[in-house]
């Protein structure tokens, strides 16, 4: 710890700290244009340019360290000056320059009341300018359907430009040209090909770049802001919700360190036009083939009297990828007073079994420990597709060195480099015996994280890839004392809920893929399934938010609550238990899905003993008491993956896949946007030229 | 007037033998191997008792920046970088010893190498430069040739040289900007700290040199380093070259004694001040960046660093440029700030939105066609950019437009007057906001 004097106050800080660290530690405000603390330093902005005794010029406090500086030569501590004259004059300086190419079109920017630049201003700025010429104009670029540029209010800060190369590793944005000339651009002008590229938007300090979905819709004091949870994949980051009425306006990260850090995905932010589109927002029945439009009291009606002569066995559930644990709490409670075992929320075909224990489907490594891991085995997995932000971390901790990463399955640009194993369960293999070069790299690493994908484990011999991967890890030592490096990578939101619930099969019953046949079951539930196939012939009660698949096959439809208008309990990949809040109410009659199967158990003579939300919660804590430890994660016993290991299989020669083919169109509301659609088609024309060079 | 014997640049003007037969006649490697036997420790003391000062413009004792490099070389190894990017308007001795003495710089890389253990060297040539690189890739080759250098070499030293072509931006010139820039990514300046000699090419130690400091350094090895302080003053010794240039008769780069009254030099080698010395309106002594000295100072100017620094202004290069009373100085400033407008790298802001600002508000003060008011705005502005930069650059371009401003503040008046006597049919000047 080095001492020091920031504006007369002492304090203890690490000589790493830098000054700016330093005096925001002692509770000096230090204003920042370019600085961020998840992006590399780059000094250009000169606003948070302090006072140290002893050195004639300002200093830019996020650029030099405490060790930097020079000692005194009687040893007394370094003394750093924030507020005198000479900084106020340099930062009034810095931002005197910054404004005199900026426009004053605050009215019509996007960015306006939540501008880094309007509320530096406000503190630095003067009333008037003394700029007599004319301004700069930038021509506009077009780097992509999700960003908008203004690039006349750009103040060079090159936080993009760092985010584009380091976190998202898609060296796409550069600076061209030199001095008042120099541009941001993507060169060409393609659109940018990342997944995460929105968060550009939020890294920005001004209104340069902007959300273009989000353009000109509404300001930020008109938006109420509810800190909520993302289901768009498994990893369940923090995000706000921010509504306008009853209509969500847009999506934002929030800080979960362990969790998204400040990032999230493409999809996750931009989703929020499929909020809106294609909403079933009443109950809908089909009578001579065709869909109509119902009360809900007809709907259940027609429900109960096919239940009536439809013997239990006959009658099955299967859960979608954005339900919540409470739903599928009440949907298994009434599927099992109706008699039946056929429950399911693997709708892949995925061979997750709850029985086997907790650490057999979880990523154990925890998200953050991806960066206390040394080495790193990706099986069947792309990453980058089903967790991007997950694969920033990858990337954060491959950037920090000595990470070697080797991948078998799907060649694909992760942007990071790996060493290529092999296609598929051979290669595993190899690994598992320690045949394979790679494998001594593992065994020689301290942590060694196995990261298995969905898509490994979603086959027919699924179980003994999953066995053979359990084996690879514990011959690897990526399970032992006080490390477990077996980690699988969910793509749904729903899963490790559902899974903890054991919303699976129960003895005899049948898995989701059976019960889809033609002529397996009569009467099939699905909470907002729509990634499953079922054949003519059964009765489907559909339970969903959006007129996609399942609303199609569907008998009767029961309109649901999407993620942002109900308050409901998510388990994400590594165990973690969530809980989001209600940001808005759902379309028309649409009601919260937990409610409709409350009401519906009463009209089909099983009434389920929960009244409120609060009653549910109380019966799924008492059943599932580790649901209750919100933002806590219970950790699988490491014993259950050697056993796992032990139960063998025999794996065929198929070549591993991604879960997921278009990380654009993955689930019912995403399908549903516009946005969406547009960044799926640019990315398929994408890999088409990619595919013809 | 400095010694013939006291030279150190004996072929400034190309007359003699570029080749390392010539060289050789003129005394470049002459017991070369004796000087790398003083070993690191020897080289570097003797060269600061010489009191050689950086002539690249800052003036920073070479010897002391050579005892920044690590003391014992760990894992990265240590590297040696000559900057001849040589760019600064009204600067042209780093070619004339490309060019015409290029072994001189050769042998004093190898020297600098060995006191900074530095295996590897690159020279760095502005990208204009083309004659001068070929000619210096080829004193390499011939040094090569002869085992003077490279691995295995009858020194016993081993040192690569090698040439790097840059593509002629000003900026590189600037000593980070030229370790980015020869790593291959766009020419802007790092942040320092880090300073080089702890983290600079490729992440490793790195000293930056201008390649006159390197040149004399064969010299000051060979013939002692009382020798070359006992020329000049104290804390300004040896000699330097010196590049007059503008309305003199005879422009030139010559070699003189550090201290060498600015009257006496121009008279005695570049024939004098065009129409006489009492037609001389202002000199810049140091290379576009540093503050003109009004005619009246100039009698007494010594030129050296100290000289310079007690009228505001610096040695910097020592290119002189020279105005008489013919010259439109308020123009000639526009013209310089424009030069540093279309050159700053536009990395940092006070540099980037400074330089345009100041060369159009010089602009219009060139014709006349603005407020008096503005005068002293330009002079906040200027102060506002200086000391706030990342590098020096935006220092190189406040210095001259404070130097104009200080001494010629009545002229500008002048001019705003002229303009404001005569009809016009400007719209009125409104701020932007």
């Amino acid at each position: 710890m080095t001492k020091i004097i920031v504006d007369g106050t002492e304090i203890d800080v690490p000589p790493e700290y830098t000054l700016l660290q330093a005096c925001e530690a002692a509770g000096a405000e230090i204003p920042r244009f370019c600085f961020h603390e998840r992006l590399s330093i780059a000094g250009n902005c000169r606003m948070c340019l302090i006072e140290v005794q002893g050195m004639p010029k300002p200093q830019a406090s996020c650029a030099m360290g405490v060790r930097d500086l020079p000692p005194n030569k009687d040893g007394t501590p370094k003394i750093l000056h924030t507020r005198t004259p000479m900084v106020r004059k340099a930062r009034e300086g810095v931002m005197e320059f910054l404004l005199i190419n900026h426009p004053l079109d605050c009215p019509i920017c996007d960015q306006g009341g939540e501008c880094d630049l309007q509320d530096q201003a406000m503190a630095y700025g003067v009333d008037s300018s003394r700029y007599a010429e004319n301004k700069r104009a930038v021509e506009e670029k077009y780097i992509g359907p999700l960003v908008k540029t203004i690039m006349t209010r750009c103040i060079h800060c090159t936080r993009c430009v760092r985010f584009a190369a380091e976190v998202a590793g898609v060296p796409e944005l550069g600076a061209i040209g030199r001095g008042e000339d120099m541009e941001i651009t993507t060169y060409l002008e393609q659109a940018m090909s990342s997944e995460l590229q929105g968060n550009v938007v939020d890294l920005c300090p001004v209104g340069a770049l902007t959300s273009k979905p989000y353009a000109f819709s509404a300001r930020p004091w008109e938006l109420n802001k509810t800190e909520s949870i993302d289901m768009m994949d498994a990893l369940g980051s923090a995000i706000r919700v921010d509504t306008r009425g009853r209509e969500v306006m847009r999506i934002l990260p929030r800080v979960n360190e362990d969790v998204n850090e400040e990032w999230i995905s493409d999809k996750t932010r931009h989703v929020v036009d499929g909020l809106r589109a294609q909403r079933l927002d009443q109950p809908y029945l089909r009578e001579h083939g065709r869909l109509r439009p119902a009360t809900w009291n007809e709907a259940f009606g027609a429900i109960a009297s096919k239940l009536k002569l439809t013997r239990p066995e006959r009658i099955g559930a299967i859960s979608g990828d954005l339900a919540a644990v409470e739903e599928m709490f009440a949907l298994k409670d009434l599927v099992t007073r109706l008699g039946s075992k056929n429950l399911d929320v693997r709708q892949d075909g995925s061979v997750l079994d709850p029985a086997l224990g907790r650490a057999t489907y979880l990523f154990n490594a925890t998200l953050a420990g991806v960066e206390k891991t040394d080495a790193l085995l990706i099986v069947g997995s792309n990453p980058r597709k089903e967790a991007a932000v997950l694969n920033a971390r990858i990337r954060k901790r491959w950037r920090a060195g000595k990470f070697p990463i080797g991948v078998i399955g799907e060649k694909a640009d992760l942007t990071y480099p790996y060493e290529y194993l092999g296609a598929g369960p051979e290669t595993l293999a190899e690994v598992a015996a320690g045949k394979h070069g790679f494998a001594k790299t593992l065994q020689q690493a301290e942590r060694p994280l196995v990261l298995i994908g969905a898509g490994a484990l979603a086959r027919a011999d699924g179980a003994g890839v999953a066995s053979l991967a359990a084996k690879a890890a514990v011959a690897l030592g990526a399970v032992k004392d006080g490390w477990n490096g077996f980690s699988v990578l969910q793509t749904a939101a729903s899963r490790v809920g559902a899974l903890d619930l054991g919303f699976v099969p129960g003895q005899g019953g049948l898995a989701a893929a059976a019960m889809g046949k033609a002529g397996a079951l009569d009467v099939i539930f699905l909470l907002g399934a729509d990634e499953v196939d079922v054949a003519p012939g059964a009765f489907v009660v559909y339970i969903g938010t959006h007129g996609d698949a399942g609303a199609h096959r569907a008998d009767v439809i029961l309109p649901g609550a999407a993620y942002t208008e109900k308050s409901g309990i998510t388990v994400n990949t590594e165990g973690r238990v969530q809980i989001s809040s209600r940001a808005g109410f759902p379309p028309g009659d649409a009601r919260e899905d937990w409610a409709i199967l409350r009401a519906l158990s009463d009209v089909l003579g099983h009434k389920l003993p929960y009244d409120t939300l609060g009653a549910l919660r109380k019966a799924l804590f008492a059943a599932y008491p580790h649901l209750q430890r919100i933002d806590q994660i219970a950790a699988g016993d490491p014993a259950d993956i050697k056993k796992l290991a032990g139960l063998g299989g025999a794996p065929d020669k198929a070549p591993f896949h991604s879960a997921i083919e278009d990380f654009y169109l993955t689930n019912p509301i995403a399908r549903a946007s516009a946005t969406m659609a547009e960044c799926s088609a640019l990315a398929e024309d994408r890999t088409s030229m990619t595919a013809a060079e | 007037m400095l010694d013939d014997k006291d030279r150190v640049f004996k072929n400034l003007y190309g007359l003699g033998d570029w080749g390392l037969a010539g060289a050789r006649k003129r005394g470049s490697w002459d017991g070369t191997k004796a000087i790398l036997e003083k070993g690191r420790e020897g080289i570097v003391n003797e060269l600061k008792a010489s009191g050689l000062r950086g002539r690249g413009g800052a003036g920073f004792p070479t010897g002391l920046k050579w005892s920044f490099m690590p003391k014992t070389v760990g894992e990265r190894p240590h590297y040696l970088v000559v900057n001849a990017d040589e760019s600064e308007p009204g600067t042209c001795k780093d070619r004339e010893i490309m060019r015409h003495d290029p072994h001189l710089l050769v042998e004093g890389c190898l020297i600098a190498g060995c006191a900074m253990a530095a295996n590897i060297g690159y020279i760095y040539v502005r990208g204009e430069f083309i004659r001068e690189r070929e000619r210096l890739q080829a004193a390499i080759d011939q040094a090569y040739e002869a085992k003077l250098i490279g691995k295995k070499n009858i020194h016993g030293f081993d040192f690569d040289l090698y040439v790097h072509h840059g593509a002629g931006a000003y900026i590189c010139g600037e000593e980070m900007a030229l370790l980015e820039s020869l790593e291959g990514k766009k020419g802007q300046p790092r942040l320092k700290p880090p300073f080089p000699a702890n983290v600079g090419l490729y992440g490793c130690p790195t000293t930056v040199n201008n390649v006159e400091s390197i040149a004399v350094a064969p010299d000051i090895m060979r013939r002692g380093a009382a020798w070359f302080s006992g020329i000049g003053r104290p804390n300004n010794t040896g000699t330097k070259l010196f590049c007059i240039s503008g309305h003199v008769n005879k422009p030139c780069t010559v070699e003189e004694a550090m201290g060498v009254p600015l009257r006496e030099l121009i008279e005695t080698h570049a024939g004098g001040v065009r129409g006489g010395w009492d037609n001389l309106l202002a000199v810049i002594p140091g290379g576009s960046s540093m503050p003109l000295i009004p005619a009246f100072q100039c009698d007494e100017l010594k030129m050296d660093f100290d000289g310079c620094a007690a009228l505001k202004s610096s040695l910097g290069t020592a290119a002189v440029i020279v105005m008489d009373k013919s010259t439109d100085i308020i123009k000639a400033m526009a013209r310089i700030a424009y030069f540093y407008k279309h050159e700053s790298c536009g990395q940092c802001t006070p540099c980037r939105e400074g330089m345009g600002w100041m060369w159009r508000v010089l602009t219009r003060m060139a014709e006349g066609r603005a407020q008096k008011r503005e005068i002293d705005m330009l002079f906040e502005v200027t102060k506002q950019i200086e000391g706030h930069t990342i590098c020096a650059f935006g220092d190189g371009a406040a210095w001259p437009v404070q130097g104009l401003l200080r001494h010629f503040r009545p002229e500008i008046e002048r001019r705003i007057d002229q303009y404001a006597a005569n009809p016009h049919s400007d719209p009125v000047q409104v701020a932007a906001e």
